[in-house]
C-alpha cells in the first residue's frame, strides 16, 4: 500500500516535470519567433548540407573573415530533427525557476504551451520550427552534445563564472548517455550506425532489434527509459556521486539501491556475490570455510587501506604483492576458485580474463577497487538506513545524470539550445586556430573554446590541406579504433530472480562459451525504477571486444544464456497446464536490441573531444578523463571547488536522494 | 554508536557545556523548592519537564512527575480523556528525554511506569522501538524495554525470534540480539510450543546460524557468546542426576576398627577407617536439589536399624538447596573390633522436585543426538583452527572435548581428549596473559578430571603413609601433589578419599571440599592460600583430625579477596551462626575472629600451620584455646 502510494507520488512528480519540460522547448520555439536570418548560404553549402550530409566546406571569402572548417560528423542525420521527437520518452527539463535564465520572450510562450499542453503533438500537423537566432553571438565556451562528459564541463565551466553554449544536435538531453523510449532508441541507434560516403565511420554499428510483441509494448510508448550506454550503475563511492553532490546536481536526483549481485557458477546456475560482511553471514552456498577465508581476505585488504602507506607494518600487504597479478595474490591468500571469481569479475569487476589474457590487474588496482566496493557499502549504509549493497541507480535512468548537470548549468546561466546541429567550424584563416562554429540557422557563434561530443571527429585528410591546422588537429586523428563494447538490452516479462528486481549478474569469462575473454555484466531493472513498465523488466548487458564477430557472439550468447535463466526461472512459477499456455502465449522475451559501439577516449587540441561511453559498469574512468579535459582546457580552475557550493547542498551526503 | 572514537572537548564546547551547565544548576533548584514543597502545578510540572529534557540523568525529577501524575489523577479520576492526556503527555517527556540520551535508565523506567497505569496504546512503543533501535541497535536498554513491551501486548515469542534473526542478518555483531535469541528460545523451549517441543530439533539449526557468524569473522564476540549458550543447552540434562555417592550403590562395605585387621580388603575404595560410631552416606548429584529426606531416600543396608535418617545438605550458606547431601549411619554396639561386610544400597532416591531415573529410551535418543552435535562441533572447530589461530577458538574446541569426554564417560571409556585439552590450555596461557587464571583454573579441573578418569590412574597416586603401623590395614593416601592445581573438581570421583595431599600447589581456594566427607587427613601446605575464610568448606568435614596448612599465604594480605573470589560469600554465614553456642568472646577471639569460626567445631588432633604470616605465639596459645583436643601443633607434641 505504502509501496503504491510512494509511486503515485513519483508519477506525481514526473508529470510536473514533464509539464515544464513542454515549457522548456516552447521556450526554444517562442525564440524562433524573432529569428531574424542574419546570413544566406552559398549555393554550394546548401549543397553540402543536402539530408545525411554533415559536412560543409566553405570557401574561405577574404582574409578577414573566419575560414570555414569543415565538420565531419559520425552522425549522419544532422538534418533538424522532426519535432515530435522531442516528446519521446527523453525529453524533460527545467524547472520554472531555472527557466527564467533562458526565457527571454514570453509572449508566446502561453499560447505555444497551450497549445502543446492540449495535446496536439500529431507529427504531420507541427510546422518545422525555423530557428532562433542567439544572443549573445560570442561566448567563453561551445559545448556541442549534452552526454555526460559535455554536461560536466559545462556545468563545472558555468559554475566558474565562464559564459558557455550548450548545444545539442538531438532533440533530448544526454547524446549517448541518455535514456530513450523504444521508438526514440531505435532511431538513435539506426541514424548512428548507417555509415555513409561523408560518414564512414559511425559510432554504432550491427545493430539488431527484435521486437516480439510489438502490440503489448505499443501500449507503453511513454514508459520506457532505456539506456544508450548500459548496464551502468553508480558505486556509491565513486566519483560520479561526489561530483553530483559536489556540483549540486543530485538535487535533481533520486536513487535507488541496486539489491544483490550474482555470477555464473560451473553449474550454470546464479549464485549469490557476498560483498560484505553481513552478505558473507547470510550467504547460503559458501561453506564455512570459505566464509572465513574471503572474511579474512576481505579484513586483510582493509587492514591495508586503512595503514599509512609510510608505516612499515606486517598488515600492509608487500610492495612485491602489490606489483603482482591479482589473481596470482588471490591464490597466494588460498582462495578458493569460486572465491577468486567472484573477487575478481563481480567485486573488482575485471573485464577480462584474469588467468590467460595481456589485460591483467595488478594487485595495487584490484585492491583499490575493493576499496571503492567497500567504502561504497560503507557510505550505502551510512546514507541510508538497511540499504544494503553499494551499487545506486537513478530512478527513470542513467539519462538523468547529464540532465541533471545541464539543469545545474543553467541554473549558472549556461544557454541551452537543442535541436540544433553545427555545420561547420570557424577558424582564423591565418592562425588557424579555432574561431567559433557555424549552427545549421546559419548564424555564427564565436568562442574561445570548443567541446564536441565523439560523435564528432575533424577529419585529419582535409585538416592536412591546411597547413597551418595540421598541428592542432593531430591530436584529432581517429587513434582509438582499437576497442568495442558490445552492448545489449532485453525487456522480459519476468524477472531472473522471482523475489528480486534490480540486481547485478555477471557472466564471468569462460562461463558461456570456452573463447569468451571478457566478462559480460547484465544488469536488470524493475518497473520501481520507472524505466519500465510495472511488471517487466529490462536488462542490459556488455562486454568488450575487439572486432564485431566477437562481440556480436558474445552477445548472442549472453541473450541466449538470459533466455535459459528466464525459462528456468519461470519454470517453478507455471505450474499449472493453463498457465503454460499462457506463457505460450506471451513470450517472456518482449524485445531486445544487440549493438557494437565503438570506444574511443577524449582527445584533446585547441578543441576538446570527449570520451564515448566506456564499457565499465561505472562512470568513474569517464569522468576522471573529463576532470583531465577540464583541466587542460581551464588549467587555473577546479572542477567544482567546494567554495561554490551553495547553501542548500551543504549537508554533503544527505544530498543524495535515495527512495526506498 | 559502537565503535566511534571519543574526541577531546573543544575549547568552545567546554564553554558551552559549562553554561548549560549554569542553567541547569538553576532550573534543579527551582525544581527541587517545588519538588519539597509538593508544587504540581503546571507550571511546576513544565519545569520539570524542561529539566528533564536537558538532563535525562535526574531521578528525582522523574520521581517528582511520578508524583505530579498520581496527584493529578486522583484529581481527574473520573474523567478517562484527561486521564490519558495526563499519561500522554508523560510519554511524550520520556521520548524527548530518550532522544537526549536513549541510555537514561531513569527515563525508560519512567516509561514502564506510566505505561503500567494503562490507557496507551502498546503498538506505539513498538514503533518507537523500531527508531530507537535503528539508531543504535545494540543499545541494551531498548532490548530490555523490548521483552517488556512484548510481554506486557502477549507478542508471540516466535514473531520475536524472528526479529532478532532480522536484527543478526543485518548485523550479527548484536549481542543483544542474540542474547534476546537465547531467552526467547529457553522459554519456547521450556514451554514446549508447537516446533519448539525438543532441542534437537531446534538446536541444531540454531548452531548452524550461529556457525554463520563464527566462520565468517571468529573476532567478533556476540557469536562465540550464543554459541557458548547452545553448548549449555546441549551438554545440560534438564532433570537432576545422582552423579556418584559413597558408599556406591550396591558395594559391599568393608569397616576397619581401630585395631587394623588385615580382612579380605579387595579394593581401596570401599575400605573405611573407622574411628566413631557412626559413618557417613554421601550423594552427589549434578546440581544443587531439595528435599532430600528420609521419604524421599531408602536405604537398604544390614546397619540400617534407625529408620529416620536425617540427611543434611551440605551448604556453605544455609541453603536448602546443595549438590552434596550427607547423613550419618550409626553403627551398632560391639561390632567395632572387627571387620565385617556390610552391604548398603541406595535404591531410587527421588528428590521432591523430580524423578531420578534410571536411564529409559528417551534419554538414549538424547544422548545419542547430543554426541553426535558435539562430536560435529569438535570436527568443526578443529577444521577452523587448522586455518587461523584464535583464542576463543582454542577455548571452544577446550570446552567442546570436555563435554564430549563426560558425555562419552558413562557407556565407553575409550578415548579420552584430556591430554590434548591441556595442551589447549598451556597453549591459550600463553596466548592470553591477561586470562591466565581462568585457563590455569580450568586446567586443573581437567588434570584432577584425568587423574580421577579410571581407577588404574587414581591408584597410582595412592600410597600408604610410611609411618602407619601396618601399611594393609590403614587408608591409603591419595596424593595430588605438585600438580600446580589453582581450583579443586571432580569431587564425585573422590568421595571414598580419607587422606588428602594436595600441598605444593597453586590453591587459592579449596571450594567444593566439603563432599569428601570422610576426609580425616589434609595437607594443603605450600599452596597460596591467602585467609582462613578460603578455608570454609573445612568446617563440614566432620571427621577430619589432621589438617596441613603450612606454608601458605595466611595473613599476609590485609585485605581478604577471597571473600570476592568465592561463590559463597563467608559473611552470610558468620551473621547467622554467630551468635548460638558462643561462650565467651574474649579479645583472642576478636582478632582472629575467621579462625574461630572455621576451626572451632572441628576435632582437630593435629594442626600445622607454620610458615603464614599470621603465626605468632598468641595466635598458637589461641589455637591451643579453640582446639582442646589438639595433640601435635607444628609437629610439637602438646601437654
Amino acid at each position: 500500500m505504502q509501496r503504491n502510494n510512494s509511486r503515485d507520488a513519483a508519477h506525481r512528480r514526473r508529470w510536473q516535470r514533464c509539464s515544464t519540460a513542454v515549457a522548456a522547448t516552447t521556450e526554444m520555439r517562442g525564440a524562433a519567433v524573432v529569428m531574424q536570418k542574419t546570413e544566406t548560404l552559398t549555393k554550394k553549402e546548401e549543397h553540402l548540407l543536402l539530408p545525411n550530409a554533415a559536412i560543409a566546406i566553405v570557401p574561405l571569402p577574404d582574409a578577414t573573415a573566419p575560414a570555414h572548417l569543415p565538420l565531419l560528423c559520425r552522425q549522419p542525420s544532422a538534418q533538424p530533427p522532426h519535432p515530435a521527437h522531442s516528446f519521446g520518452g527523453g525529453f524533460r527539463f527545467y524547472h520554472l525557476k531555472e527557466l527564467c535564465h533562458l526565457l527571454r520572450s514570453t509572449n508566446s510562450f502561453e499560447a505555444e504551451a497551450g497549445r502543446l499542453m492540449t495535446g496536439n503533438e500529431s507529427e504531420s500537423e507541427l510546422p518545422v520550427p525555423p530557428y532562433p537566432p542567439i544572443e549573445p553571438t560570442a561566448f567563453d565556451l561551445i559545448v556541442i552534445g549534452t552526454g555526460l562528459p559535455e554536461s560536466v564541463i559545462s556545468a563545472a565551466a558555468s559554475a566558474s563564472g565562464k559564459s558557455v553554449l550548450h548545444l545539442d544536435p538531438n532533440p533530448f538531453y544526454g547524446s549517448h548517455f541518455s535514456s530513450l523510449s523504444i521508438a526514440d532508441l531505435t532511431h538513435f541507434l539506426n541514424s548512428h550506425s548507417t555509415p555513409s560516403s561523408v560518414c564512414p565511420d559511425p559510432l554504432y554499428s550491427d545493430v539488431e532489434i527484435s521486437n516480439y510483441a510489438s502490440r503489448l509494448l505499443s501500449q507503453h510508448p511513454r514508459n520506457f527509459n532505456l539506456d544508450v550506454s548500459g548496464p551502468r550503475v553508480l558505486f556509491c563511492a565513486d566519483h560520479a556521486v561526489d561530483l553530483m553532490l559536489k556540483s549540486g546536481a543530485s538535487h535533481y536526483l533520486e536513487f535507488k539501491s541496486i539489491d544483490a549481485t550474482f555470477m555464473l557458477d560451473a553449474d550454470a546456475k546464479l549464485c549469490s556475490v557476498p560483498d560484505s560482511r553481513a552478505a558473507i553471514f547470510k550467504d547460503k552456498s559458501l561453506g564455512l570455510m570459505e566464509k572465513n577465508q574471503l572474511m579474512r581476505f576481505f579484513k586483510l585488504v582493509q587492514g591495508h587501506l586503512s595503514l599509512d602507506e609510510s608505516e612499515e607494518n606486517d598488515v600492509r600487504i608487500s610492495e612485491e604483492d602489490l606489483d603482482s597479478p591479482f589473481a596470482d595474490f588471490l591464490t597466494k591468500m588460498k582462495l578458493s576458485h569460486k572465491i577468486k571469481s567472484i573477487v575478481l569479475y563481480a567485486i573488482a569487476m575485471a573485464d577480462y580474463d584474469q588467468e590467460v589474457s595481456e589485460y591483467v590487474l595488478k594487485t595495487r588496482d584490484g585492491i583499490n577497487r575493493l576499496a571503492l566496493y567497500n567504502s561504497s557499502i560503507g557510505r550505502l549504509v551510512l546514507m541510508f538506513q538497511n540499504a544494503l549493497g553499494a551499487l545506486i541507480y537513478p530512478i527513470y535512468g542513467q539519462g538523468e545524470l547529464p540532465q541533471a548537470f545541464c539543469r545545474r548549468a543553467a541554473v549558472k546561466g549556461c544557454l541551452y539550445v537543442l535541436r540544433m546541429p553545427v555545420i561547420s567550424l570557424l577558424t582564423d584563416q591565418n592562425s588557424g586556430s579555432y574561431k567559433g562554429v557555424r549552427l545549421a540557422s546559419g548564424q555564427d557563434i564565436l568562442s574561445h573554446k570548443l567541446v564536441l561530443d565523439p560523435s564528432f571527429t575533424v577529419p585529419g585528410s582535409l585538416a592536412s590541406s591546411h597547413q597551418q591546422l595540421q598541428e592542432s588537429f593531430q591530436a584529432f586523428s581517429l587513434s582509438d579504433n582499437k576497442g568495442k563494447v558490445a552492448r545489449g538490452i532485453c525487456i522480459t516479462r519476468s524477472s531472473l530472480k522471482p523475489d528480486l528486481s534490480n540486481f547485478l549478474v555477471i557472466f564471468p569469462p569462460r562461463s558461456l562459451f570456452p573463447e569468451q575473454v571478457t566478462s559480460i555484466r547484465v544488469l536488470q531493472l524493475g518497473g520501481n525504477l520507472a524505466v519500465c513498465p510495472v511488471g517487466m523488466f529490462v536488462l542490459y548487458f556488455s562486454a568488450l571486444c575487439d572486432e564485431v564477430n566477437q562481440g556480436k557472439k558474445l552477445l548472442h550468447a549472453a541473450l541466449s544464456a538470459l533466455q535459459k535463466l528466464l525459462v528456468t526461472g519461470t519454470a517453478g512459477n507455471s505450474s499449472t497446464a493453463q498457465s503454460e499456455d499462457m506463457e505460450e502465449a506471451k513470450p517472456t522475451l518482449l524485445w531486445s536490441a544487440l549493438y557494437i559501439q565503438d570506444l574511443s577516449l577524449g582527445q584533446f587540441g585547441s578543441i576538446i573531444s570527449t570520451p564515448t561511453p566506456d564499457g565499465n559498469l561505472n562512470y568513474n574512468d569517464l569522468l576522471d578523463a573529463t576532470e583531465k579535459l577540464y583541466w587542460k582546457l581551464y588549467p587555473k580552475e577546479e572542477l567544482f571547488p567546494e567554495t561554490t557550493s551553495s547553501p542548500e547542498n551543504s549537508e554533503d551526503d544527505a544530498g543524495l536522494t535515495l527512495e526506498s | 554508536m559502537h565503535g566511534r572514537p571519543r574526541k577531546p572537548l573543544k575549547p568552545e564546547d567546554a564553554a558551552a557545556s559549562a553554561a548549560k551547565a549554569e542553567k541547569l544548576r538553576v532550573l534543579q533548584s527551582q525544581f527541587l523548592h517545588n519538588h519539597h514543597n509538593h508544587i504540581y502545578s503546571k507550571e511546576a510540572v513544565e519545569l520539570s519537564t524542561k529539566l528533564l529534557e536537558t538532563n535525562p540523568e535526574l531521578y528525582t525529577a522523574w520521581n517528582y512527575r511520578k508524583l505530579a501524575v498520581q496527584h493529578k489523577l486522583t484529581e481527574n479520576d473520573s474523567d478517562p480523556d484527561s486521564l490519558k492526556s495526563i499519561l500522554d503527555e508523560e510519554l511524550r517527556v520520556v521520548e524527548s528525554a530518550l532522544r537526549q540520551n536513549f541510555k537514561s535508565y531513569g527515563a525508560w523506567h519512567h516509561r514502564k511506569w506510566i505505561l503500567s497505569k494503562g490507557h496507551s496504546s502498546i503498538d506505539n512503543e513498538l514503533r518507537l522501538l523500531d527508531k530507537f533501535q535503528k539508531a543504535d541497535s545494540r543499545n541494551f536498554h531498548a532490548w530490555n524495554y523490548r521483552r517488556f513491551v512484548a510481554a506486557s501486548m502477549n507478542r508471540s515469542e516466535e514473531d520475536e525470534l524472528k526479529y532478532t534473526e532480522d536484527m543478526i542478518c543485518n548485523n550479527f555483531s548484536n549481542y543483544s540480539a542474540w542474547h534476546n535469541r537465547s531467552l526467547l528460545l529457553s522459554n519456547l523451549l521450556k514451554r514446549k510450543v508447537e516446533g519448539f517441543v525438543s532441542k534437537e530439533k531446534v538446536l541444531p539449526d540454531e548452531y548452524e546460524f550461529v556457525h554463520q557468524a563464527i566462520f565468517t569473522d571468529p573476532d567478533d564476540q556476540s557469536g562465540w557468546f550464543y554459541h557458548l549458550w547452545l553448548l549449555d543447552q546441549t551438554v545440560r540434562v534438564d532433570s537432576p542426576q545422582l552423579v556418584s555417592s559413597w558408599p556406591t550403590p550396591g558395594s559391599d562395605l568393608i569397616l576397619l576398627g581401630d585395631r587394623c585387621l588385615d580382612g579380605c580388603a579387595s579394593s581401596p575404595f570401599t575400605r573405611f577407617h573407622l574411628d566413631s560410631r557412626t559413618f557417613p552416606l554421601v550423594l552427589y548429584f549434578n546440581q544443587a536439589v531439595e528435599g532430600v529426606n528420609s521419604s524421599t531416600i531408602t536405604v537398604d543396608s544390614e546397619l540400617n536399624t534407625n529408620k529416620d535418617l536425617v540427611w543434611k545438605p551440605l551448604s556453605s550458606c544455609n541453603s536448602k538447596a546443595a549438590q552434596v547431601w550427607v547423613t550419618q549411619l550409626n553403627l551398632p554396639d560391639g561390632n567395632t573390633h572387627s571387620s565385617k561386610v556390610f552391604p548398603v544400597e541406595d535404591s531410587s532416591p527421588i528428590s521432591s522436585l523430580y524423578q531420578l531415573s534410571i536411564k529409559n529410551d528417551n534419554e538414549l535418543t538424547d544422548f545419542e543426538w547430543r554426541a553426535a552435535t558435539i562430536a560435529k562441533e569438535i570436527d568443526h572447530f578443529r577444521e577452523l583452527l587448522s586455518l587461523i589461530n584464535c583464542k576463543i577458538g582454542k577455548l571452544t574446541l577446550a570446552r567442546l572435548l570436555m563435554a564430549h569426554d563426560a558425555m562419552m564417560c558413562p557407556p565407553a571409556n575409550k578415548i579420552s581428549h584430556s591430554e590434548e585439552v591441556l595442551e589447549l590450555y598451556n597453549d591459550l596461557m600463553r596466548l592470553d596473559p591477561t586470562h591466565v587464571q581462568y585457563y590455569k583454573d580450568q586446567h586443573s579441573l581437567v588434570l584432577l578430571q584425568q587423574v580421577t578418569s579410571n581407577w588404574e590412574s587414581l591408584l597410582s597416586r595412592c600410597f600408604h603413609y610410611s609411618n602407619s603401623p601396618s601399611n594393609r590395614g590403614s587408608p591409603m593416601c591419595l596424593q595430588l601433589k605438585n600438580l600446580s592445581l589453582s581450583r579443586l573438581g571432580s569431587f564425585d570421583k573422590l568421595l571414598w578419599v580419607q587422606m588428602l595431599d594436595l600441598s605444593h600447589n597453586e590453591l587459592r581456594s579449596i571450594e567444593g571440599l566439603e563432599a569428601l566427607q570422610l576426609l580425616s587427613c589434609l595437607n594443603l601446605s605450600n599452596n597460596i592460600l591467602g585467609s582462613f575464610t578460603a578455608l570454609e568448606p573445612i568446617r563440614q568435614l566432620k571427621s577430619l583430625r589432621a589438617l596441613n596448612i603450612s606454608y601458605n599465604e595466611i595473613g599476609a594480605h590485609s585485605i581478604d579477596t577471597t571473600k570476592y573470589l568465592c561463590s559463597s560469600p563467608l559473611s552470610h554465614s558468620v551473621g547467622s551462626e554467630w551468635n548460638h553456642g558462643q561462650t565467651v568472646i574474649d579479645d583472642d577471639i576478636k582478632s582472629y575472629w575467621e579462625a574461630y569460626f572455621i576451626l572451632k567445631g572441628l576435632n582437630l588432633t593435629q594442626f600445622d600451620i607454620v610458615g603464614n604470616a599470621i603465626v605468632n605465639e598468641k595466635f598458637k596459645s589461641f589455637l591451643i584455646k579453640v582446639l582442646p583436643g589438639l595433640k601435635w601443633l607444628d609437629g610439637e607434641q602438646l601437654h
